[in-house]
Protein backbone atom coordinates (compact mmCIF):
# COMPACT_ATOMS: atom_id res chain seq x y z
CA UNK A 1 0.00 0.00 0.00
CA UNK A 2 2.90 2.60 0.74
CA UNK A 3 4.87 1.77 -2.42
CA UNK A 4 1.93 1.94 -4.96
CA UNK A 5 1.02 5.13 -2.80
CA UNK A 6 4.32 6.56 -3.55
CA UNK A 7 4.54 5.34 -7.00
CA UNK A 8 1.28 7.22 -7.95
CA UNK A 9 2.46 10.60 -5.86
CA UNK A 10 5.68 10.40 -7.51
CA UNK A 11 4.07 9.55 -10.89
CA UNK A 12 1.77 12.68 -10.67
CA UNK A 13 4.36 14.74 -9.28
CA UNK A 14 6.43 14.30 -11.95
CA UNK A 15 3.73 14.85 -14.67
CA UNK A 16 3.30 18.06 -12.79
CA UNK A 17 6.82 18.95 -13.14
CA UNK A 18 7.56 17.90 -16.90
CA UNK A 19 4.27 17.42 -18.13
CA UNK A 20 3.56 20.52 -19.30
CA UNK A 21 7.01 21.07 -20.96
CA UNK A 22 6.46 17.75 -23.13
CA UNK A 23 3.25 17.98 -24.62
CA UNK A 24 2.57 19.80 -27.82
CA UNK A 25 -0.26 22.23 -26.63
CA UNK A 26 -0.68 24.43 -24.86
CA UNK A 27 -3.06 24.35 -22.20
CA UNK A 28 -4.10 28.07 -22.86
CA UNK A 29 -4.36 27.74 -26.79
CA UNK A 30 -8.31 27.66 -28.31
CA UNK A 31 -8.33 25.83 -31.33
CA UNK A 32 -12.59 26.87 -31.21
CA UNK A 33 -13.86 25.05 -34.45
CA UNK A 34 -13.04 21.76 -32.56
CA UNK A 35 -14.62 22.63 -29.40
CA UNK A 36 -15.95 19.60 -27.74
CA UNK A 37 -13.68 16.93 -29.86
CA UNK A 38 -14.07 13.87 -28.73
CA UNK A 39 -10.44 11.77 -27.12
CA UNK A 40 -8.33 11.59 -30.65
CA UNK A 41 -5.07 9.96 -30.70
CA UNK A 42 -3.88 13.96 -31.37
CA UNK A 43 -5.74 14.48 -28.49
CA UNK A 44 -5.95 11.76 -26.02
CA UNK A 45 -8.48 13.34 -23.78
CA UNK A 46 -9.88 15.59 -26.50
CA UNK A 47 -10.83 19.12 -26.27
CA UNK A 48 -12.84 21.18 -23.88
CA UNK A 49 -15.72 24.05 -24.18
CA UNK A 50 -13.02 26.25 -25.58
CA UNK A 51 -11.11 23.65 -27.68
CA UNK A 52 -8.38 23.53 -25.29
CA UNK A 53 -6.04 20.12 -25.01
CA UNK A 54 -7.67 18.66 -22.08
CA UNK A 55 -4.81 16.51 -20.76
CA UNK A 56 -2.29 19.58 -21.83
CA UNK A 57 -5.10 21.48 -18.85
CA UNK A 58 -5.13 18.09 -16.77
CA UNK A 59 -1.17 18.08 -16.72
CA UNK A 60 -1.07 22.21 -15.48
CA UNK A 61 -3.99 21.38 -13.68
CA UNK A 62 -1.66 18.89 -11.24
CA UNK A 63 0.96 21.37 -10.63
CA UNK A 64 -2.25 23.69 -9.01
CA UNK A 65 -3.03 20.85 -6.65
CA UNK A 66 0.27 19.73 -5.60
CA UNK A 67 1.52 24.16 -4.76
CA UNK A 68 -1.95 23.95 -3.22
CA UNK A 69 -1.58 20.62 -1.22
CA UNK A 70 2.21 21.42 0.27
CA UNK A 71 1.88 25.11 0.66
CA UNK A 72 -1.55 24.17 3.02
CA UNK A 73 0.64 21.40 4.39
CA UNK A 74 3.63 23.32 5.20
CA UNK A 75 2.15 26.59 6.36
CA UNK A 76 -0.84 24.53 8.44
CA UNK A 77 1.46 21.71 10.18
CA UNK A 78 4.08 24.07 10.67
CA UNK A 79 1.47 26.85 12.94
CA UNK A 80 -0.13 23.85 14.24
CA UNK A 81 2.76 21.99 15.45
CA UNK A 82 3.98 25.20 17.48
CA UNK A 83 0.74 26.19 18.59
CA UNK A 84 -0.31 22.84 19.67
CA UNK A 85 3.25 22.50 21.43
CA UNK A 86 2.88 25.85 23.16
CA UNK A 87 -0.43 24.84 24.01
CA UNK A 88 0.37 21.44 25.74
CA UNK A 89 3.88 22.08 27.22
CA UNK A 90 2.66 25.55 29.43
CA UNK A 91 -0.80 24.67 30.11
CA UNK A 92 -2.68 27.41 31.79
CA UNK A 93 -4.41 30.07 30.70
CA UNK A 94 -2.56 29.86 27.25
CA UNK A 95 -4.06 26.00 26.60
CA UNK A 96 -6.85 27.69 27.53
CA UNK A 97 -6.98 30.12 24.85
CA UNK A 98 -5.76 28.00 21.94
CA UNK A 99 -7.84 25.10 22.98
CA UNK A 100 -10.81 27.04 22.99
CA UNK A 101 -9.69 28.74 19.13
CA UNK A 102 -9.49 24.90 18.38
CA UNK A 103 -12.87 23.83 19.28
CA UNK A 104 -14.42 27.06 18.02
CA UNK A 105 -12.69 26.16 14.40
CA UNK A 106 -13.59 22.59 14.44
CA UNK A 107 -17.25 23.33 15.64
CA UNK A 108 -17.60 24.14 12.03
CA UNK A 109 -17.45 21.33 9.22
CA UNK A 110 -13.89 22.36 7.52
CA UNK A 111 -14.83 23.28 3.70
CA UNK A 112 -17.89 24.88 5.35
CA UNK A 113 -15.71 27.64 7.20
CA UNK A 114 -13.44 27.68 3.87
CA UNK A 115 -16.10 28.29 1.58
CA UNK A 116 -16.84 31.28 4.02
CA UNK A 117 -14.01 32.80 4.22
CA UNK A 118 -13.41 32.85 0.58
CA UNK A 119 -16.88 34.01 -0.03
CA UNK A 120 -15.78 36.85 1.67
CA UNK A 121 -12.37 37.82 0.58
CA UNK A 122 -12.94 37.01 -2.85
CA UNK A 123 -12.31 34.37 -5.46
CA UNK A 124 -8.27 33.32 -5.90
CA UNK A 125 -5.76 31.17 -5.48
CA UNK A 126 -4.22 33.24 -3.10
CA UNK A 127 -7.62 33.18 -0.74
CA UNK A 128 -7.97 29.64 -1.01
CA UNK A 129 -4.47 28.64 0.36
CA UNK A 130 -5.38 31.12 3.04
CA UNK A 131 -9.13 29.33 3.79
CA UNK A 132 -7.67 25.93 3.48
CA UNK A 133 -4.18 27.09 6.16
CA UNK A 134 -7.47 28.33 8.39
CA UNK A 135 -8.62 25.08 8.77
CA UNK A 136 -6.25 22.88 8.23
CA UNK A 137 -3.66 24.13 11.45
CA UNK A 138 -6.11 23.03 13.72
CA UNK A 139 -6.02 19.20 13.29
CA UNK A 140 -2.25 19.52 13.60
CA UNK A 141 -2.42 21.50 16.83
CA UNK A 142 -5.09 18.86 18.43
CA UNK A 143 -2.86 15.98 17.89
CA UNK A 144 0.41 17.74 18.87
CA UNK A 145 -1.23 19.16 21.61
CA UNK A 146 -2.22 15.57 22.90
CA UNK A 147 1.74 14.32 22.09
CA UNK A 148 3.10 17.11 24.06
CA UNK A 149 0.31 16.82 26.95
CA UNK A 150 2.13 12.63 27.23
CA UNK A 151 5.70 13.63 26.47
CA UNK A 152 6.07 16.84 29.22
CA UNK A 153 5.84 13.95 31.80
CA UNK A 154 8.36 11.62 30.44
CA UNK A 155 11.81 11.20 32.40
CA UNK A 156 14.17 12.10 29.62
CA UNK A 157 12.19 15.48 29.70
CA UNK A 158 12.15 15.98 33.30
CA UNK A 159 15.70 15.44 33.32
CA UNK A 160 16.46 17.92 30.62
CA UNK A 161 14.38 20.65 32.48
CA UNK A 162 16.38 19.69 35.96
CA UNK A 163 19.67 20.16 34.25
CA UNK A 164 18.54 23.80 33.50
CA UNK A 165 17.78 23.90 29.59
CA UNK A 166 15.55 26.18 28.22
CA UNK A 167 12.10 25.82 27.28
CA UNK A 168 12.75 26.31 23.98
CA UNK A 169 15.43 23.44 23.34
CA UNK A 170 13.13 21.60 25.58
CA UNK A 171 10.01 21.63 23.12
CA UNK A 172 12.44 22.00 20.07
CA UNK A 173 15.13 19.03 20.90
CA UNK A 174 13.08 16.26 23.21
CA UNK A 175 9.21 17.37 22.68
CA UNK A 176 8.61 18.24 19.45
CA UNK A 177 10.40 14.93 17.75
CA UNK A 178 7.53 12.86 19.93
CA UNK A 179 4.94 14.34 17.26
CA UNK A 180 6.68 13.92 14.58
CA UNK A 181 5.86 10.83 12.85
CA UNK A 182 2.16 10.98 14.00
CA UNK A 183 2.11 14.82 11.63
CA UNK A 184 3.66 13.07 9.20
CA UNK A 185 0.75 10.86 8.55
CA UNK A 186 -1.48 13.81 9.26
CA UNK A 187 0.46 16.32 6.78
CA UNK A 188 0.27 12.87 4.25
CA UNK A 189 -3.60 12.64 4.87
CA UNK A 190 -4.04 16.33 4.64
CA UNK A 191 -2.37 17.27 1.57
CA UNK A 192 -5.04 15.00 -0.13
CA UNK A 193 -7.75 16.66 2.08
CA UNK A 194 -6.31 20.09 0.64
CA UNK A 195 -6.11 18.81 -2.93
CA UNK A 196 -10.15 18.01 -2.45
CA UNK A 197 -10.63 21.35 -0.57
CA UNK A 198 -9.17 23.77 -3.11
CA UNK A 199 -10.83 21.67 -6.41
CA UNK A 200 -14.26 21.80 -4.27
CA UNK A 201 -14.07 25.46 -4.03
CA UNK A 202 -12.94 25.65 -7.64
CA UNK A 203 -15.79 23.83 -8.55
CA UNK A 204 -17.89 26.06 -6.97
CA UNK A 205 -16.23 28.89 -8.88
CA UNK A 206 -14.70 30.13 -5.27
CA UNK A 207 -11.11 29.26 -6.17
CA UNK A 208 -8.69 29.56 -8.78
CA UNK A 209 -10.24 31.59 -11.59
CA UNK A 210 -10.47 31.07 -15.14
CA UNK A 211 -8.05 30.49 -17.47
CA UNK A 212 -6.01 29.29 -15.19
CA UNK A 213 -6.42 25.63 -15.04
CA UNK A 214 -7.37 23.92 -12.35
CA UNK A 215 -9.10 20.22 -11.83
CA UNK A 216 -12.23 21.77 -9.67
CA UNK A 217 -12.36 24.49 -12.54
CA UNK A 218 -12.32 22.15 -15.46
CA UNK A 219 -15.14 20.17 -13.79
CA UNK A 220 -16.90 23.28 -12.98
CA UNK A 221 -16.93 23.91 -17.06
CA UNK A 222 -17.87 20.26 -17.66
CA UNK A 223 -21.23 20.36 -15.97
CA UNK A 224 -22.41 22.32 -19.06
CA UNK A 225 -21.49 19.65 -21.34
CA UNK A 226 -22.37 16.10 -19.65
CA UNK A 227 -24.78 15.66 -21.66
CA UNK A 228 -23.05 16.40 -25.10
CA UNK A 229 -18.96 16.10 -24.09
CA UNK A 230 -18.50 13.71 -21.02
CA UNK A 231 -14.87 13.44 -21.65
CA UNK A 232 -15.23 17.49 -20.09
CA UNK A 233 -15.95 15.65 -16.62
CA UNK A 234 -13.99 12.20 -16.67
CA UNK A 235 -10.29 13.10 -17.24
CA UNK A 236 -10.20 16.00 -14.61
CA UNK A 237 -12.40 13.81 -11.84
CA UNK A 238 -9.65 10.93 -12.68
CA UNK A 239 -7.12 13.25 -11.98
CA UNK A 240 -7.92 14.25 -8.66
CA UNK A 241 -9.27 11.12 -7.76
CA UNK A 242 -6.22 8.75 -8.71
CA UNK A 243 -3.67 11.60 -6.83
CA UNK A 244 -5.86 11.57 -3.65
CA UNK A 245 -5.74 7.63 -3.71
CA UNK A 246 -2.36 8.21 -3.87
CA UNK A 247 -1.98 9.94 -1.35
CA UNK A 248 -4.48 8.18 1.17
CA UNK A 249 -2.63 4.87 0.34
CA UNK A 250 0.96 6.82 1.67
CA UNK A 251 -0.89 7.97 4.36
CA UNK A 252 -2.38 4.88 5.18
CA UNK A 253 1.05 2.28 4.69
CA UNK A 254 2.73 5.21 6.96
CA UNK A 255 0.34 4.86 9.64
CA UNK A 256 0.95 1.19 9.53
CA UNK A 257 4.92 1.56 9.83
CA UNK A 258 4.64 4.08 12.43
CA UNK A 259 1.83 2.77 14.34
CA UNK A 260 1.73 -1.23 14.68
CA UNK A 261 -1.26 -1.37 16.09
CA UNK A 262 -3.45 0.18 13.49
CA UNK A 263 -1.59 -2.44 10.99
CA UNK A 264 -3.07 -5.45 13.14
CA UNK A 265 -6.38 -3.74 12.43
CA UNK A 266 -5.69 -4.24 8.77
CA UNK B 1 -27.30 11.49 33.91
CA UNK B 2 -28.70 14.65 34.39
CA UNK B 3 -25.92 15.84 35.97
CA UNK B 4 -23.91 14.52 32.67
CA UNK B 5 -26.41 16.10 30.53
CA UNK B 6 -26.13 19.69 31.84
CA UNK B 7 -22.08 19.35 32.24
CA UNK B 8 -22.27 18.33 28.22
CA UNK B 9 -24.95 21.42 27.38
CA UNK B 10 -22.67 24.07 29.35
CA UNK B 11 -19.48 22.79 27.75
CA UNK B 12 -21.24 23.51 24.42
CA UNK B 13 -22.38 27.32 25.43
CA UNK B 14 -18.79 28.74 24.94
CA UNK B 15 -18.37 26.69 21.68
CA UNK B 16 -21.88 28.72 20.55
CA UNK B 17 -20.27 31.93 21.25
CA UNK B 18 -17.50 31.49 19.24
CA UNK B 19 -19.05 29.94 16.32
CA UNK B 20 -21.73 33.07 16.32
CA UNK B 21 -18.40 35.89 17.00
CA UNK B 22 -16.83 33.82 14.02
CA UNK B 23 -20.42 34.15 11.40
CA UNK B 24 -20.51 37.40 12.61
CA UNK B 25 -17.15 38.83 12.19
CA UNK B 26 -17.23 37.44 8.47
CA UNK B 27 -18.70 40.50 7.32
CA UNK B 28 -16.04 42.44 8.40
CA UNK B 29 -13.33 40.51 6.61
CA UNK B 30 -14.92 41.56 3.23
CA UNK B 31 -11.78 43.72 1.69
CA UNK B 32 -12.61 47.59 1.52
CA UNK B 33 -16.30 48.21 1.95
CA UNK B 34 -18.43 45.23 2.05
CA UNK B 35 -21.81 47.63 1.22
CA UNK B 36 -20.09 48.48 -1.72
CA UNK B 37 -18.82 44.85 -2.68
CA UNK B 38 -22.66 44.25 -2.10
CA UNK B 39 -24.04 46.79 -4.62
CA UNK B 40 -21.26 46.70 -6.82
CA UNK B 41 -18.97 49.73 -8.00
CA UNK B 42 -21.34 51.35 -10.10
CA UNK B 43 -23.69 51.82 -6.82
CA UNK B 44 -24.83 55.42 -5.82
CA UNK B 45 -23.63 57.19 -2.30
CA UNK B 46 -26.85 57.35 -1.40
CA UNK B 47 -27.77 53.34 -1.87
CA UNK B 48 -24.72 52.57 -0.05
CA UNK B 49 -25.27 54.56 3.08
CA UNK B 50 -29.09 53.48 2.52
CA UNK B 51 -28.03 49.78 3.19
CA UNK B 52 -24.93 50.54 5.93
CA UNK B 53 -28.13 51.65 7.69
CA UNK B 54 -30.31 48.87 7.10
CA UNK B 55 -27.33 46.24 8.09
CA UNK B 56 -26.44 48.44 11.04
CA UNK B 57 -22.84 48.79 9.58
CA UNK B 58 -22.86 52.58 10.53
CA UNK B 59 -23.02 51.29 14.21
CA UNK B 60 -19.93 51.13 16.72
CA UNK B 61 -18.72 47.17 16.72
CA UNK B 62 -19.72 45.93 20.02
CA UNK B 63 -23.43 47.32 19.04
CA UNK B 64 -23.44 45.39 16.25
CA UNK B 65 -22.37 42.18 17.68
CA UNK B 66 -24.88 42.82 20.82
CA UNK B 67 -27.73 43.59 17.97
CA UNK B 68 -26.44 40.46 16.26
CA UNK B 69 -25.96 37.93 19.07
CA UNK B 70 -29.65 39.08 20.35
CA UNK B 71 -30.72 38.67 16.45
CA UNK B 72 -29.76 35.03 16.74
CA UNK B 73 -31.65 34.27 19.62
CA UNK B 74 -34.38 35.51 18.72
CA UNK B 75 -33.80 33.95 15.07
CA UNK B 76 -33.92 37.00 13.58
CA UNK B 77 -30.67 37.11 10.80
CA UNK B 78 -31.69 39.98 9.13
CA UNK B 79 -33.10 40.26 5.51
CA UNK B 80 -31.91 38.48 2.23
CA UNK B 81 -30.81 41.19 -0.18
CA UNK B 82 -31.29 39.05 -2.76
CA UNK B 83 -35.20 38.04 -2.03
CA UNK B 84 -35.67 40.53 0.27
CA UNK B 85 -37.40 38.36 2.89
CA UNK B 86 -36.30 37.10 6.43
CA UNK B 87 -33.23 35.19 6.23
CA UNK B 88 -34.60 33.03 9.07
CA UNK B 89 -37.81 31.96 6.56
CA UNK B 90 -36.01 31.74 3.21
CA UNK B 91 -33.47 28.90 5.35
CA UNK B 92 -36.18 27.12 6.87
CA UNK B 93 -38.00 26.83 3.58
CA UNK B 94 -35.08 25.41 2.24
CA UNK B 95 -33.94 23.35 5.51
CA UNK B 96 -36.45 20.35 4.64
CA UNK B 97 -34.83 19.55 1.33
CA UNK B 98 -31.44 19.40 2.79
CA UNK B 99 -32.39 17.28 6.08
CA UNK B 100 -34.16 14.74 3.45
CA UNK B 101 -30.86 14.72 1.85
CA UNK B 102 -28.21 14.26 4.33
CA UNK B 103 -30.64 11.87 6.14
CA UNK B 104 -31.07 9.56 2.92
CA UNK B 105 -27.16 9.84 2.63
CA UNK B 106 -26.86 8.71 5.94
CA UNK B 107 -29.15 6.33 5.25
CA UNK B 108 -27.29 5.09 2.16
CA UNK B 109 -23.97 4.51 4.32
CA UNK B 110 -25.35 2.85 6.82
CA UNK B 111 -26.97 0.16 4.74
CA UNK B 112 -23.96 -0.28 3.07
CA UNK B 113 -21.17 0.00 5.44
CA UNK B 114 -21.68 -2.04 8.43
CA UNK B 115 -22.12 -4.85 6.69
CA UNK B 116 -19.58 -4.88 4.35
CA UNK B 117 -17.44 -3.46 7.14
CA UNK B 118 -18.60 -6.29 9.44
CA UNK B 119 -18.11 -8.88 6.64
CA UNK B 120 -14.64 -7.41 5.68
CA UNK B 121 -13.59 -8.24 9.54
CA UNK B 122 -14.84 -11.56 9.86
CA UNK B 123 -13.45 -12.81 6.55
CA UNK B 124 -10.14 -11.05 7.25
CA UNK B 125 -7.23 -11.09 5.21
CA UNK B 126 -9.73 -12.88 2.32
CA UNK B 127 -10.70 -11.66 -1.18
CA UNK B 128 -13.45 -10.49 -0.06
CA UNK B 129 -11.66 -8.06 2.59
CA UNK B 130 -9.60 -6.94 0.48
CA UNK B 131 -11.86 -5.94 -1.85
CA UNK B 132 -13.75 -4.25 0.44
CA UNK B 133 -11.11 -1.85 2.11
CA UNK B 134 -10.21 -1.26 -1.51
CA UNK B 135 -13.49 -0.21 -2.11
CA UNK B 136 -13.62 1.95 0.79
CA UNK B 137 -10.45 3.35 -0.52
CA UNK B 138 -11.99 4.60 -3.98
CA UNK B 139 -14.99 5.56 -1.83
CA UNK B 140 -12.69 8.21 0.40
CA UNK B 141 -10.88 9.03 -2.80
CA UNK B 142 -13.31 9.81 -5.03
CA UNK B 143 -14.74 13.48 -4.66
CA UNK B 144 -18.39 14.11 -4.36
CA UNK B 145 -18.07 16.59 -7.15
CA UNK B 146 -16.80 14.01 -9.74
CA UNK B 147 -19.23 11.25 -8.53
CA UNK B 148 -21.99 13.10 -8.97
CA UNK B 149 -21.63 13.87 -12.60
CA UNK B 150 -20.11 10.20 -13.29
CA UNK B 151 -23.59 8.90 -11.67
CA UNK B 152 -25.54 11.02 -13.58
CA UNK B 153 -23.63 10.35 -17.11
CA UNK B 154 -24.42 6.53 -15.95
CA UNK B 155 -27.47 6.56 -14.79
CA UNK B 156 -29.12 9.46 -16.23
CA UNK B 157 -27.86 9.82 -19.66
CA UNK B 158 -26.87 6.56 -20.18
CA UNK B 159 -29.72 4.02 -18.98
CA UNK B 160 -32.12 6.96 -18.14
CA UNK B 161 -33.28 5.46 -15.03
CA UNK B 162 -33.22 8.24 -13.17
CA UNK B 163 -33.74 12.16 -13.33
CA UNK B 164 -30.89 14.17 -13.91
CA UNK B 165 -32.09 17.06 -11.63
CA UNK B 166 -34.55 18.17 -9.22
CA UNK B 167 -36.47 17.74 -6.37
CA UNK B 168 -40.37 15.64 -5.51
CA UNK B 169 -39.73 11.98 -5.92
CA UNK B 170 -38.54 9.36 -4.72
CA UNK B 171 -36.60 8.45 -7.82
CA UNK B 172 -34.95 12.52 -7.72
CA UNK B 173 -33.48 11.84 -3.98
CA UNK B 174 -31.50 7.96 -5.40
CA UNK B 175 -28.29 9.94 -6.99
CA UNK B 176 -28.27 12.96 -5.30
CA UNK B 177 -28.28 10.40 -1.78
CA UNK B 178 -25.76 7.85 -3.51
CA UNK B 179 -23.42 10.65 -4.02
CA UNK B 180 -23.34 12.04 -0.89
CA UNK B 181 -23.46 8.97 0.84
CA UNK B 182 -20.69 7.32 -0.75
CA UNK B 183 -17.08 9.37 0.77
CA UNK B 184 -19.37 8.65 4.37
CA UNK B 185 -20.20 5.12 3.66
CA UNK B 186 -16.22 4.26 2.75
CA UNK B 187 -15.48 6.05 6.03
CA UNK B 188 -17.87 4.09 7.84
CA UNK B 189 -16.88 0.40 6.51
CA UNK B 190 -12.99 1.15 7.17
CA UNK B 191 -14.26 1.93 10.98
CA UNK B 192 -16.47 -0.64 11.41
CA UNK B 193 -14.10 -3.14 9.99
CA UNK B 194 -11.23 -1.92 12.72
CA UNK B 195 -13.40 -1.55 15.52
CA UNK B 196 -15.12 -5.13 15.18
CA UNK B 197 -11.60 -6.69 14.67
CA UNK B 198 -10.73 -4.83 17.77
CA UNK B 199 -13.71 -6.72 19.53
CA UNK B 200 -13.13 -10.06 17.90
CA UNK B 201 -9.85 -10.52 19.82
CA UNK B 202 -10.91 -9.58 23.19
CA UNK B 203 -11.75 -12.63 25.94
CA UNK B 204 -15.41 -11.96 26.13
CA UNK B 205 -16.52 -13.50 22.40
CA UNK B 206 -14.09 -15.83 23.13
CA UNK B 207 -16.20 -17.17 25.67
CA UNK B 208 -18.91 -16.87 24.34
CA UNK B 209 -17.91 -18.87 21.33
CA UNK B 210 -16.62 -21.56 24.15
CA UNK B 211 -20.01 -21.68 25.54
CA UNK B 212 -21.79 -22.77 22.28
CA UNK B 213 -22.80 -19.41 21.12
CA UNK B 214 -23.19 -18.99 17.04
CA UNK B 215 -20.82 -17.64 15.06
CA UNK B 216 -23.39 -14.66 13.96
CA UNK B 217 -24.37 -14.08 17.97
CA UNK B 218 -20.78 -13.87 18.77
CA UNK B 219 -19.96 -11.35 15.90
CA UNK B 220 -23.23 -9.37 15.94
CA UNK B 221 -24.37 -9.28 19.58
CA UNK B 222 -21.22 -8.86 21.03
CA UNK B 223 -18.13 -7.86 19.15
CA UNK B 224 -20.40 -5.52 17.20
CA UNK B 225 -22.56 -4.16 20.05
CA UNK B 226 -19.33 -3.33 21.67
CA UNK B 227 -17.80 -1.80 18.45
CA UNK B 228 -20.57 0.43 18.15
CA UNK B 229 -18.98 3.61 19.68
CA UNK B 230 -16.38 4.68 17.35
CA UNK B 231 -18.90 3.89 15.03
CA UNK B 232 -21.51 6.45 16.18
CA UNK B 233 -18.48 8.63 16.52
CA UNK B 234 -17.64 8.39 13.29
CA UNK B 235 -21.10 8.86 12.25
CA UNK B 236 -21.48 11.59 13.83
CA UNK B 237 -18.20 13.68 12.85
CA UNK B 238 -19.37 13.09 9.37
CA UNK B 239 -22.32 15.13 9.60
CA UNK B 240 -20.44 17.82 9.31
CA UNK B 241 -19.17 16.37 5.91
CA UNK B 242 -22.48 15.51 4.93
CA UNK B 243 -23.93 18.84 5.23
CA UNK B 244 -21.06 20.47 3.53
CA UNK B 245 -21.01 18.04 1.00
CA UNK B 246 -24.71 19.16 0.47
CA UNK B 247 -22.96 22.39 -0.57
CA UNK B 248 -21.47 20.30 -3.70
CA UNK B 249 -24.17 17.37 -4.41
CA UNK B 250 -27.36 20.49 -4.53
CA UNK B 251 -24.99 22.28 -6.85
CA UNK B 252 -24.84 19.33 -9.06
CA UNK B 253 -28.45 18.15 -8.99
CA UNK B 254 -30.07 21.32 -8.84
CA UNK B 255 -31.32 19.91 -5.63
CA UNK B 256 -33.44 23.28 -3.57
CA UNK B 257 -31.44 22.76 -0.12
CA UNK B 258 -29.65 25.35 2.06
CA UNK B 259 -26.61 24.14 0.34
CA UNK B 260 -27.65 25.60 -2.82
CA UNK B 261 -28.90 28.82 -1.71
CA UNK B 262 -25.40 29.65 0.31
CA UNK B 263 -24.06 29.39 -3.01
CA UNK B 264 -26.60 31.43 -4.52
CA UNK B 265 -26.56 33.56 -2.05
CA UNK B 266 -22.39 33.93 -2.64
CA UNK B 267 -22.48 34.27 -6.11
CA UNK B 268 -25.55 37.62 -5.68
CA UNK B 269 -23.08 39.08 -2.26
CA UNK B 270 -25.97 38.50 -0.22
CA UNK B 271 -24.17 38.50 3.31
CA UNK B 272 -27.15 38.10 5.57
CA UNK B 273 -28.19 34.82 3.39
CA UNK B 274 -24.33 33.49 3.61
CA UNK B 275 -24.19 34.38 7.51
CA UNK B 276 -27.13 32.83 8.10
CA UNK B 277 -27.11 30.03 6.13
CA UNK B 278 -23.36 29.09 7.43
CA UNK B 279 -24.72 29.73 10.97
CA UNK B 280 -27.22 27.40 10.61
CA UNK B 281 -25.13 24.93 9.00
CA UNK B 282 -22.26 24.95 11.61
CA UNK B 283 -25.39 24.95 14.68
CA UNK B 284 -26.73 22.00 13.57
CA UNK B 285 -23.24 20.23 13.58
CA UNK B 286 -22.81 21.19 16.61
CA UNK B 287 -26.28 19.84 17.97
CA UNK B 288 -25.13 16.92 16.42
CA UNK B 289 -22.40 16.42 17.87
CA UNK B 290 -23.82 16.67 21.16
CA UNK B 291 -26.48 14.47 20.65
CA UNK B 292 -23.67 12.00 19.71
CA UNK B 293 -21.95 13.12 23.36
CA UNK B 294 -25.46 12.31 24.86
CA UNK B 295 -25.56 9.25 23.01
CA UNK B 296 -22.04 7.92 24.39
CA UNK B 297 -23.53 8.30 27.89
CA UNK B 298 -26.31 6.02 26.90
CA UNK B 299 -23.92 3.61 24.87
CA UNK B 300 -21.13 3.22 27.51
CA UNK B 301 -22.25 4.19 31.09
CA UNK B 302 -18.63 4.32 32.05
CA UNK B 303 -18.42 7.87 30.45
CA UNK B 304 -21.54 8.66 32.59
CA UNK B 305 -19.60 8.84 35.99
CA UNK B 306 -16.11 10.18 34.71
Amino acid sequence: MLKLGALIVGVALLAALVGPAITPFDPASQQLALRLSAPSLAHPFGLDELGRDILARVLAGARISFIVGLTVVMVSSVVGTVLGAIAGYFGGRIDDVISRVIDTLMAFPGLLLAIALVAVLGPSLVNVLVALTIIGWVGYARLVRGQVLRAREFEYVQAARALGAGTARILWKHVIPTAVPAVVVQATLGMAGAIIGEASLSFLGLGVQPPTPSWGTMLNGGRAHILDAPHLTLFPGLAIALLVLGLNFLGDGLRDRIDPRSHTNR
Amino acid sequence: MIRFLVRRLLLTIPVLIGVATLVFSLIHLVPGDPVQAMLGESASPQDVAQLRSKLGLDRPLYEQYVSFAGGVVRGDLGVSLRTNQPVTRVIFERMPATMELAVAAMLVAIVFAIPLGIIAAVRKGTRVDHAATTLALLGISMPTFWLGPLLAIIFSVWLGWFPVSGRGTLANLVLPAITLGAPLAAILARMTRASVLEELRELYVLAARARGVSEARAVLAHAFRNSLIPIVTVIGLQFGAVLTGAVITETIFAWPGVGRLLVQSISARDYPAVQGCILLIALTYVSMNLIIDVLYGFLDPRIRYE
